[in-house]
């Protein structure tokens, strides 16, 4: 990556991903709120989205997803000298959980911490944070992580697709294993869904989520990105977008002229729903997952509010000597699944009032 | 050191005393105890309580001076103080008040235990009774006391074959015993099946495995041995008195199906009585839940480690078999008020010895013995008594 | 609220660690100042010592009667779990059905929430296993 005039090597060192076991199924929760479950799963492109356990939340897995980042990359927690965590349902509104996640990866009390938010794009501004440190030479490794438990409010379109799950991801200048050729954004104020302090639940614009916000943003930054990069999408081996059903993505790589081939490995959400900050990241873990050196991905966020920060990569030889084996692949923790029905959801979910 | 010997008991009856406050309860003992050994209250000269958990359960601490305030004592000046040891407070108490007469230290000492648990919600409970364990490590981690003796049940099935059956006749037995004891919470025998069948409270151990929670008091007087036919002539002497400790956690024991503490404070006990586990009559053991009085006669030396099991069922501890335990009905039917049990237990063995036993008497009753554990076994409180 | 109470755990709840003491060798969690074995000749040979976090499942129970922070979990599984380096330790098992629970299970720590001091209070984090 170009910084100022010098050629940088930043990249992915090492990454990791979590996704709970619980599912519960879109017919399911039509069941209860008296919709037609087959046209929600069908219109959505959703087939089953993750639930969290009670005992967890957004620092759990973004622990988990960080444990395994520096399992595989047999990274020393010691040489971390950031930690970010972008999400939109931290346990807390004041008190980070970067720091819970630091002291429990065993980093140095050496390091800097905060927390992002960005709705669904806080994980990736936490990646390109870690790429400035990084590339400054400030750190030799900053671990970004986007993790979510979002809530969708009862009987809302949101409620189909709002799951949870964490990807992690450390940043560094050596041992990289997919580099970040550049990073490219393009942000506006655009109002599309947002949580006004205090709300339990989130608000959105409906359909104007969808032009004007993700599509314009995703487009944009793609296609600015492809041209700064002098690329085209037949240059790449994989596309992965924020996802926050199976239908937008989808679209949205079929209009800048990707293939099915291109982006199916990284389209995860149909599977676990819409794991919001962690979104797009998790459908990268998956095609890291079985990326071979050389092969090239272009990876967009989009976040509501409304910014898309887009990642040309290509998978170095440095991928061969990496130890993916020593924790779950995304196709793994996909695999395992366990069925709630809305009851149980509700109730894990905290939904259900409870005396104080 | 000399030899002591009880020469009064009382006590209330257990259950959930709704009308009585601890204070109520504590005097009704006490009271009863002073008037059965003959004795006038400015005869005491010191009193130890033993109580669990008066801050949790009545925001109350400072019990010492509560209770000689309220015996009316106040004016005398006396001692007297709150001995704690988690579940195993009143044995304990006992064993401060025996070190006190055997010393020299005074003549006659009142000793009480008295627990009032039902002045919080039922769901307040667990947390409290917890507070015997390792709270850090084992509360926090989400472990009740139910699920730690579960624990050692599920170990103690695993190492020797104990059957569900076999732990749940300790509790058909003292059930029964229960009926027969005008002092118990319950007073009905109950059916293996209805055993087997109760909820589930930490599988394996379901509703009726467990103690209930109970109020109580019950109050012991001591004398020594040299003056007590003066008060009564059925003296009852405390052969031997031994506390013992073990690791607080049950994780950290040797092993979860023996009580290390029990074995140590019993085997200290039979050697000062110059008697074996084969001569004790009688005894009051702490089923706290279930698996405890299978697990408390192998320790004792009653049984062979394992044999437990196999030997309540057949019968060999009901009244007047082998060794009669838990004629009273055990914490299970008599009730559980914690720091009120260790010297409720004191208070059958006397009435077993002096004759007093009623329908649950078992007959020529010589040597009887207490154990009062604290926690999952942090704590055995021993004592050995002796017909005079 | 007892937050500093919870804190300085924050090591051994996180991370197991626990300490081992140099002259025998022995390794014990959570951190004690003395060793039981050696007593005298442990002191200032007691070093931290960050445990595996892998282990076997050497007793369990359902409970169904839960503590208050674990009440929408249960009925949910307690169990006492021998971790290589020896020592014992009890925890929820998590990510397991009831029904596959069993002695000598080979069982993995993870990070989960322990409880919180209400809705407005500090939430704690500890080890928790699960079935590897």
């Amino acid at each position: 990556m170009l910084v100022g005039s010098r050629e940088r090597n930043v990249g992915i060192v090492s990454y990791g991903a979590y996704v709970p076991r619980f599912r519960i199924l879109p017919e399911e929760i039509a069941r209860i709120w008296g919709e037609d479950g087959n046209a929600m799963k069908n219109g959505l492109m959703i087939y089953s989205k993750s639930v969290p356990y009670p005992d967890e939340d957004v620092i759990t897995i973004s622990v988990e997803a960080a444990r395994n980042a520096i399992k595989r990359g047999n990274i020393d927690p010691e040489d971390i000298g950031a930690v970010y965590v972008g999400s939109e349902s931290n346990p807390y509104a004041v008190k980070p959980s970067g720091t819970v996640v630091a002291e429990a990866i065993g980093a140095s009390h050496f390091i800097t911490v905060a927390d992002y938010e960005f709705a669904c794009k806080a994980g990736t501004a936490a990646v390109q944070t870690s790429m400035g440190l990084v590339a400054s030479d400030m750190v030799k490794l900053a671990l970004a992580i986007g993790a979510d438990t979002s809530q969708g409010a009862p009987g809302d379109a949101l409620e189909y697709s709002a799951s949870a799950g964490g990807a992690a991801f450390i940043i560094g200048g050596e041992k990289i294993i997919a580099k970040i050729n550049n990073t490219f954004s393009y942000t506006s104020d655009t109002p599309d869904f947002w949580r006004r302090e205090g709300q339990p639940y989130p608000s959105h614009g409906g359909r104007f989520t969808g032009e004007p916000a993700y599509f314009r943003h995703v487009m944009t930054c793609a296609k600015e990105l492809m041209k700064l990069q002098g690329t085209k999408p037949e240059d790449y081996d994989f596309a992965v977008f924020h996802q926050p059903n199976g239908k937008f993505p989808t679209r949205v790589a079929q209009q800048l002229g990707f293939e099915k081939k291109q982006y199916e490995t990284g389209l995860m959400t149909p599977f676990i729903g819409n794991t919001y900050s962690a979104s797009m990241m998790i459908g990268l873990a998956a095609i890291l997952d079985i990326a071979k050196p050389g092969q090239r991905i272009l990876a967009v966020a989009f976040g509501s509010g409304a910014g898309s920060d887009g990642f040309d990569i290509t998978v170095t030889e440095e991928m061969s000597n990496f130890n993916r084996k020593a924790a779950p692949t995304v196709k793994e923790y996909v695999e395992r699944s366990e069925l709630l029905d809305y009851g149980r959801y509700a109730k894990f979910k905290g939904k259900i009032l409870m005396k104080e | 050191m000399r030899a002591v010997a009880v020469i009064g008991i009382g006590d209330t009856r257990f259950g959930e005393l709704w009308e009585h406050s601890l204070r109520d309860i504590g005097m009704q003992a006490g009271l009863s105890a002073v008037g059965d050994a003959n004795i006038a209250g400015e005869q005491i000269e010191a009193l130890y309580i033993g109580n669990m958990s008066s801050g949790s359960l009545i925001d109350q601490e400072h019990l010492g001076a509560l209770v000689a305030d309220y015996s009316g004592l106040a004016p005398l000046h006396l001692p007297a103080v709150r001995i704690e040891a988690a579940n195993a407070s009143g044995g304990m108490a006992l064993h401060e008040g025996y070190i006190a007469v055997a010393s020299g230290m005074h003549d006659i000492v009142m000793v009480a235990g008295a627990e009032k648990m039902t002045d919080v919600a039922d769901d307040e409970i667990p947390a409290i009774q917890m507070t015997a364990g390792d709270q850090q490590w084992e509360g926090i981690s989400g472990a009740t006391m139910a699920s730690l003796y579960a624990m050692m049940a599920r170990r103690h099935m695993y190492e020797y074959g104990t059957t569900r059956e076999q732990i749940a006749s300790a509790v058909v037995k003292n059930h029964k015993n229960g009926s027969l004891n005008p002092v118990a919470q319950y007073q009905k025998a109950i059916t293996m099946d209805t055993v087997i069948k109760s909820p589930m409270v930490a599988d394996p151990l379901g509703l009726f495995d467990c103690a209930p929670i109970s109020d109580g008091a019950a109050a012991l007087i001591l004398a020594p041995m040299e003056i007590a036919k003066k008060f009564t002539d059925k003296p009852v002497e405390i052969v031997s008195s031994f506390a013992a400790t073990d690791t607080l956690a049950l994780h950290h024991r040797e092993s979860l199906t023996r009580l290390d503490a029990v074995v140590h404070a019993s085997r200290r006990a039979y050697k000062r009585a110059g008697i074996e586990p084969k001569d004790i009559d009688v005894a009051e053991v702490h089923d706290a839940y279930s698996i405890g009085e299978i697990m408390n006669i192998e320790d004792l030396g009653f049984f062979e480690k394992g044999k437990g099991g196999p030997a309540t069922l057949e019968g060999m501890t009901e009244i007047n078999g082998v060794v009669s335990v838990n004629t009273s009905g055990g914490l299970k039917a008599r009730g559980d008020p914690m720091g009120a049990t260790g010297v409720a237990q004191a208070v059958e063995i006397v009435r077993q010895l002096r004759g007093e036993a009623d329908r649950r008497q078992v007959s020529d009753a010589e040597y009887g013995l207490t154990l009062n554990v604290g926690g999952t076994g942090g704590t055995a409180v021993v004592h050995i008594f002796r017909r005079v | 609220m007892s937050n500093p109470r919870y804190w300085r755990e924050n090591p051994s709840r996180y991370n197991l660690v626990g300490m081992r003491c140099e002259n025998c060798n022995t390794v014990y969690f959570p951190p004690r100042a003395i060793c039981p074995k050696c007593r005298r000749k442990s002191l200032g040979k007691m070093k931290s010592y960050k445990l595996s976090g892998k282990g076997k499942v050497y007793s369990y129970t359902i409970v169904h009667e839960a503590m208050p922070d674990f009440a929408l979990m249960k009925p949910y599984i307690m169990a006492m779990v021998e971790m290589d380096e020896g020592v014992k330790l009890t925890a929820q098992l998590v990510d397991c059905d009831p029904e596959k629970v069993s002695i000598g299970m080979r069982v993995e720590a993870t990070l989960r929430k322990l409880g919180e001091e209400g809705n407005s209070g500090i939430i704690r984090y500890g080890y928790k296993f699960r079935p590897v």
